[in-house]
């Protein structure tokens, strides 16, 4: 890596410092928890589907700055999309990450953009991943109505 | 030709010269991301000296051949090289005879071999298995096993807000229904060093047998289980400056003539037929198979290593290393330190006011500096200091002032970019 501000972005560490949607969300119609073990991070994320909609979303939990942010850009990227535009997301995140280019749709990614330097760490990549297998398991529990928990180890 | 020319120890001057220590380590040599590696991940595995390197390349390149077993001149040559690899581990932990010397994998398979071996067979439901709070997840894991296995309780002695073992209630704890005491006696996540001693005599007032944990104390402090008086001791070779997959069960001599053998296979039989089978004699009826020739010579070689370096010596020195990182990172309002005992080993847990130690790690690691973050596989005392993680600088004798200087530099820096 050349410049530690490559990776540790101002628009991360603003995520980090003021997490948006960073709350409990009582009105949650479906919700599942992540844990990295590696790290001790855990994060929980909320969402309020309504006609196939996401509504609301919010995540609660304590890590990195680069799982904190991740799950902070989430929530506001997510809000308002159609359930299969957040699936979509998901994968074009998650290709961004890994760089596997299974997307077979990619999206802009907007601000998301700015986690794209985790990749050059790769131990670090399941800390901004962490929140968006979090929302694949929330939304799968939505299919299946089951509370769901995962783990990145 | 011996064994002890082989691994000669090799006497230096009596002053410790840390630069001259440095330059037998290869991998201390290297640049990371173009600055000078600074390792201080010791606690998690230590650098190997040349010496250990030659012996693990001669082990395969001249003597190597399965031991214990061949009439031929190399099977003699390793089964030698093997033997005096005991003999060696023998002197390094004061054990009185080479046979209480088991080779193991390291320490996790030790613990696991005296909590089948030994304890299993002897406890019944409602005895109690001791340990204390701040151990490493293996001298946790294996005894809730045997608590599964029997209906036993593990019981766990808990520790200060300094990361120090409480003496009173661990005395308290000592009873009939104590089936034995396993604690470590040096805490990896916080650096603590046990009153070991003390702990093993309580527990011999009670006829309590003792395991001592020593994977984080053998690379720091001069070891005598006789005079411990402890009845298993156990460390991993690749802390102590050796190989991977080896090291040593202490155990003492008649303990190990009463126990159960761990695993069954070759090496560990004296005679075989389908009816019946007699069991080799200790340390062989637990070493089944063939088992890790070279990494016992390394290990050896190793120990010789750190014997020519004077435990006395390194330990003074370390001293001042602990003395010196503990003050300076003290001076930094937004450092806490996790682990204040009296007495330690050059250990120091930390977080940083604001930021995960997780962004500690990669930041220091982006100047060089390797440390360890995350929960130590000790995740019972992060919870006891309410804490995910912790970034953990553990220096070995080969660290500097100058490599303290970088870290705390490293903190500054990591406070930079997150415009603390």
């Amino acid at each position: 890596m050349t410049d530690l501000r490559d990776f540790y972005q101002e628009i991360i560490l603003d995520h980090y410092r003021k997490p948006r949607n960073f709350s409990p969300l009582e009105s949650a119609t479906c919700q599942a928890r992540g844990h990295n073990p590696l790290c001790g991070d855990r994060v929980e994320v909320y969402l309020h589907i309504d006609t196939g909609v996401v509504r609301e979303i919010s995540f609660q939990g304590a890590g990195c700055a680069i799982s904190t942010a991740s799950a902070s850009l989430m929530t506001e990227a997510v809000k308002g999309m159609t359930l299969v535009e957040a699936c979509a997301l998901f994968d074009s995140f998650h290709d961004m990450m890994t760089g596997t280019g299974e997307a077979s749709d990619p999206i802009d990614l907007g601000k998301l953009e700015a986690l794209s330097g985790v990749r050059q760490i790769p131990i670090r990549v399941k800390c901004a991943t962490l929140a968006w297998h979090t929302l694949k398991a929330a939304l799968e529990e939505s299919n299946n109505n089951t509370a769901a928990s995962i783990s990145t180890e | 030709m011996s064994i002890e020319a082989e691994t000669p120890i090799h006497r230096r001057p009596s002053v410790f010269d840390v630069t001259c220590v440095r330059l037998d380590f290869p991998a201390l040599q290297q640049i990371i991301h173009k600055e000078p590696l600074a390792y201080l991940d010791n606690a998690a595995s230590a650098q190997k000296p040349t010496t250990v390197i030659d012996a693990l390349s001669a082990a395969y390149t001249f003597n190597y051949s399965n031991v214990h077993r061949g009439v031929h001149t190399l099977s003699q040559r390793a089964t030698d090289a093997y033997e005096g690899a005991r003999e060696i581990a023998q002197r390094f932990l004061g054990a009185s005879r080479a046979e209480e010397v088991v080779f193991v994998r390291g320490t996790t398979e030790g613990i696991n071999l005296v909590a089948q071996s030994f304890v299993r067979p002897r406890i019944e439901a409602g005895d109690e298995i001791l340990i204390s709070e701040l151990e490493h997840h293996s001298n946790i894991v294996p005894w809730q096993m045997v608590c599964q296995q029997t209906g036993a309780r593990l019981r766990v002695v808990p520790i200060t807000d300094r990361g120090e073992v409480d003496l009173d209630v661990y005395a308290d704890s000592l009873s009939q229904r104590t089936a034995i005491v396993a604690v470590s006696h040096v805490s990896n996540s916080l650096g603590t060093i046990n009153p070991v001693r003390k702990m093993v005599e309580l527990a011999k007032q009670h006829g309590i047998p003792t395991l001592i944990d020593g994977a984080q104390a053998a690379p720091h402090l001069s070891l005598d289980v006789g005079n411990l008086g402890c009845d298993f001791y156990t460390v991993s070779g690749h802390k102590l400056f050796g190989p991977t997959g080896i090291g040593v069960l202490y155990g003492r001599l008649d303990r190990l003539e009463e126990m159960e053998p761990y695993q069954g296979g070759g090496e560990m039989i004296r005679s075989v037929t389908f009816e019946s089978t007699e069991y080799n004699s200790p340390p062989h009826k637990f070493e089944a198979g063939t088992p890790h020739i070279a990494g016992a010579i390394g290990l050896a070689a190793a120990m010789a290593y750190v014997e020519g370096l004077g435990l006395d010596a390194i330990e003074a020195y370390e001293k001042k290393l602990l003395k010196y990182v503990t003050r300076r990172l003290e001076e930094l309002p937004e450092v806490r330190l996790i682990g204040t005992a009296d007495e330690k080993a050059a250990v120091v847990s930390f977080l940083v006011d604001g930021v995960h130690a997780h962004d500690v790690g990669t930041i220091l690691d982006q100047k060089g500096i390797a440390v360890r973050v995350g929960h130590h596989c000790a995740q019972p005392v992060m919870d006891r200091f309410g804490v995910p993680a912790t970034a953990r600088a553990s220096f070995a004798f080969y660290n500097t002032i100058q490599e303290a200087d970088r870290l705390v530099d490293g903190i500054e820096y990591v406070l930079e970019v997150f415009g603390r």
